[in-house]
């Protein structure tokens, strides 16, 4: 038990003594990971909707297809992002490997199917309600899009945060698309991974602390921004 | 319309927040001149290159970006040209690299040793042993646990063949006393101490290694457990974007007086962990 308070103890005298080195994770693990999230925002949300307020042949397949990627293992997408972006792949000439756009990458492409699957079946089960309204309205798609991602917006900022949720705390992408470089691709759950086979437990867990009260910081702002809302 | 106006500024209100965040970061990380050195986890877990790096970055201006991985993996690295700089141990391996044409030169740098770590218990009985052969026997005979790292790192590689001087065939022990793990060398050491087994590791991880629980060194000091580490240039030829100038600095800055030095002023409790043997003919 003793390496829990000693992770506490860690924990707390990290963020007192406002490490700069802890900044720069933290800064970059933010960066990194809200990125993503409004990438995925940006595609999923509008993705999802319309594959659930549209009809068109192999939908059903698509459907299962979406719900299926999100159990997509990070390190699968990591290797996969990994050899398309190495010098010897297809977009090699980038240049973009072991940057932080290239943890971007592959976290967007971890959480674009768990945004669209999640937004899909919010907005399917709305169409029961909207369906003929909007008929009616003679909407066209774009509007029909609109209309039916801001009516469900309270769930979907849920849905936002589940992606959230788990691009900053994947480690298995962005250690392989960033190669955990000091001060460069460095986020939290590698620096977590690091100091663990470096056989620093307190401090590992004292990281993860740490990263745990960032994630409470997100998803507590968010309900600030609902409560606001709602109101 | 209320409604867009609401996702509007949802979406933008994220944009602001990852611009924000984007900007001091991009700031602090703007280092234009870089190389890419693959290399090894005992280098960079040791800390050995967090002490030297430093010295080589002011007197070029060059700043080194280490990706740390098993040998094997960091070989592979190199061979898709995703680094400038090859920095492992394995010699066989190296040289393989060199004449299959993606290393320019291999140089010797320096050497550190392996030891067998294993429970104070020692099941076995091989503590103070000189003839690491002979230890492994035992550990075979006596079928006490030994965690490998499994990995294909060249630790791992080195396991092997020590095994094989040991006449001991791992691949048939496998899943009973002989636990491949498949990790680095500190998750390795990780799992031998929660489960009181023997494992290789090299020194300089050892020395620097936190989770040791029951774990110390039992055998060390046979001249079959030295470790030499070797730098090359990754090919310019064969890739067009390797940085040969600045990469090829870094090889030289490694080897001269100056690099040697840093090598050996880095110390862990007054004791060394690499030893520089640049100039050693055949190392």
């Amino acid at each position: 038990m003793h390496e829990f308070s000693s992770a506490f103890a860690t924990a707390f005298r990290l963020i007192v003594a406002f490490d700069p080195t802890l900044v720069q994770i933290v800064g970059l693990s933010l960066r990194v990971s809200l990125t993503a999230v409004f990438l995925s925002a940006l595609i999923g949300l509008p993705l999802g909707a319309a594959v659930a307020a549209f009809r068109f042949p192999g939908r059903r397949a698509v459907t299962l297809m979406l719900n299926t990627l999100m159990g997509l293992p990070p390190v699968v997408v990591g290797l996969i992002v990994y050899l398309i972006l190495s010098r010897s792949g297809p977009l090699g000439v980038l240049g973009l490997l072991f940057t932080p756009t290239a943890m971007v990458a592959a976290q967007t492409v971890l959480i674009v199917p768990i945004v669209a699957a999640l937004t899909r079946q919010t907005v399917e089960d709305l169409m029961v309600e909207y369906d003929d309204l909007l008929r009616v309205m003679g909407a066209g798609p774009v509007r029909t899009l609109f209309t039916l991602l801001s009516e469900a917006r309270w769930t979907l900022l849920t849905t936002v945060l589940a992606g959230f949720g788990r691009a900053s705390a994947e480690v298995g992408a962005v250690m392989i698309v960033g190669g955990n470089i000091e001060h460069v691709t460095r986020v939290m759950t590698t620096a977590i991974a690091l100091e663990t086979s470096k056989g620093d437990l307190p401090l590992a867990l004292g990281l993860g602390i740490i990263l745990m009260t960032l994630s409470l910081t997100v998803n507590l702002a968010a309900a600030l921004v609902r409560e606001a809302g709602r109101a | 319309m209320l409604r867009r106006n609401f996702l509007t500024r949802t979406l933008l209100g994220c944009a602001a927040l990852a611009a924000l965040f984007s900007a001091p970061v991009n700031g602090a990380l703007a280092q234009e001149r870089f190389i890419v050195v693959a290399s090894t986890t005992s280098t960079e877990d040791s800390g050995l290159f967090k002490s030297i790096l430093p010295k080589f970055t002011q007197k070029t201006g060059i700043e080194v970006r280490v990706v740390a991985k098993g040998t094997g993996q960091a070989i592979d690295l190199a061979k898709r040209g995703d680094a400038d700089v090859l920095f492992v141990h394995h010699k066989p391996s190296e040289e393989k690299f060199v004449a299959e044409g993606f290393g320019v030169e291999r140089k010797p740098v320096m050497y550190n040793d392996f030891v067998v770590v294993g429970p104070k218990a020692d099941p076995a009985k091989v503590k103070g042993s000189k003839d690491v052969a002979a230890s492994l026997k035992q550990i075979a005979e006596s079928k006490a646990s030994f965690v490998s790292r499994g990995d294909d790192s060249g630790t791992h590689k080195s396991e092997l063949a020590l095994w094989k001087t040991a006449g001991v065939d791992v691949a048939q022990a496998s899943g009973g006393w002989y636990r491949s793990v498949g990790q680095g060398m500190g998750p390795t050491l990780n799992t031998a101490a929660a489960v009181g087994a023997y494992a290789l590791a090299d020194r300089g991880t050892w020395l620097s290694f936190k989770n040791r629980g029951d774990l110390e060194v039992l055998v060390e000091g046979d001249k079959r457990l030295f470790n030499q580490y070797g730098v090359m240039l990754v090919n310019p030829a064969k890739f067009q974007h390797i940085k040969a100038k600045d990469g090829q600095a870094f090889v030289d800055w490694l080897v001269s007086g100056e690099g040697q030095k840093a090598i050996a002023d880095y110390t862990i409790g007054g004791q060394p962990l690499f030893f520089p043997n640049a100039n050693e003919p055949g190392a």
